[in-house]
């Protein structure tokens, strides 16, 4: 039960953080598009996003952001969400589809290589970009010396 | 999974100027929209009522009939709410089963200070016909209306004259079947 709630996180986790096209192609390049059922048609909110200074201190509100979200379920009886930031009502509608057909033991292996795999590596390999461009720009306090010896 | 209603800002909107129009002129029977289909064993004017009045701010009690698993689900996927095990700690309580429903004295009756925190009872009874039946009378009713729920044990009535006599206390009672709801507030009494 914890890993497969672990698995499902870690899946939502990298659909919600891909881009709208990204999840529109996958889904066209699917062999073939499954049919499924609203339940809750994609609706646009905010969330309120709370933190804690130093990931220790006292939570704080953070401030607010927008977040679509959405739920579908299959003729199987599979219900998914789909929570993505943003105003996208189509990503957030692909990404609960995803989230029902990647519950079904016989799918997840196969979608699990052809969709999330590649959506987590372009993720990661973005993520090392932004870290490198900004890489150069760290200033090391702890390295200046005394003018005067 | 069912689905609420099919366009969930506006299917409420109108649900909830329905209900106010039942408040406003207690017996009257008013129709509302209501969502494709509803959870067993609700109507889909009490499933419709939840899906208008029920949200994550109210504490909702589920009598045995309509505590079935797919009604919890039902609310708390679309409703958000909170489902309490007491008649007493309820915002709400849906009554599926009207002839062993408690004696309205368990529900919240709310206080003299405020008396709007008290419960609403949303009661699925198997018919609703205006024009006979109890005769009621109040706030609202400009001369009398009656009104015939079949299904309401004699207790009941009884249970809501005792109800009228706390005013302001009192619970608020709407009465559904199919797609209509009726409504007896605290301040409407009855005879016969």
């Amino acid at each position: 039960m914890a890993a497969e709630r672990a698995a499902r996180r870690r899946w939502m986790s990298v659909l919600a953080q891909a881009s709208g096209e990204e999840i529109e192609q996958a889904w066209q390049a699917l062999p073939e598009q499954p049919e499924y059922r609203v339940v809750r048609r994609p609706e646009v909110g905010l969330v309120m996003v709370r933190a804690r200074a130093g990931g220790s201190g006292a939570p704080f509100n953070l401030g607010e952001m927008t977040v679509t979200r959405c739920t579908v379920d299959l003729p199987s009886g599979m219900a998914g969400h789909g929570y993505v930031a943003g105003r996208n009502v189509r990503h957030a509608e692909l990404a609960a589809v995803f989230d029902a057909l990647l519950q079904d033991p016989l799918l997840t292996a196969g979608l699990e290589e052809a969709v999330i795999a590649p959506l987590e590596a372009g993720q990661r390999e973005r993520r090392r970009q932004v870290a490198a461009r900004s890489a150069p720009t760290r200033v090391e306090f702890f390295t200046l010396v005394r003018g005067d010896d | 999974m069912l689905a609420g209603f099919a366009d969930p800002v506006l299917d409420a909107q109108r649900v909830f100027r329905a209900v106010l129009d039942a408040m406003a002129h207690p017996g009257r029977v008013v129709e509302v929209a209501a969502p494709e289909s509803a959870p067993n064993p609700l109507h889909g004017a009490v499933a419709s009522l939840c899906l208008t009045l029920v949200d994550l701010d109210t504490a909702v009690w589920l009598d045995e009939m309509a505590g079935t698993q797919e009604t919890r689900e039902y609310l708390q996927f679309h409703c958000g709410c909170r489902l309490v095990e007491t008649p007493a700690a309820a915002r709400f309580a849906l009554i599926g089963d009207p002839a062993a429903m408690p004696a309205l004295s368990r529900f919240d009756t709310g206080t003299d200070e405020s008396p709007e925190r008290s419960a609403t009872l949303l009661v699925q009874v198997p018919s609703l016909r205006e024009g006979r039946g109890r005769r009621l009378a109040g706030p609202g009713i400009a001369s009398e209306v009656r009104l015939e729920a079949i299904g309401l044990p004699a207790g009941f009535w009884h249970g809501l004259r005792d109800n009228h006599a706390l005013f302001p206390r009192g619970v608020d009672v709407l009465l559904a079947a199919e797609r209509h709801v009726a409504a007896l507030p605290r301040t409407t009494s009855v005879s016969d």
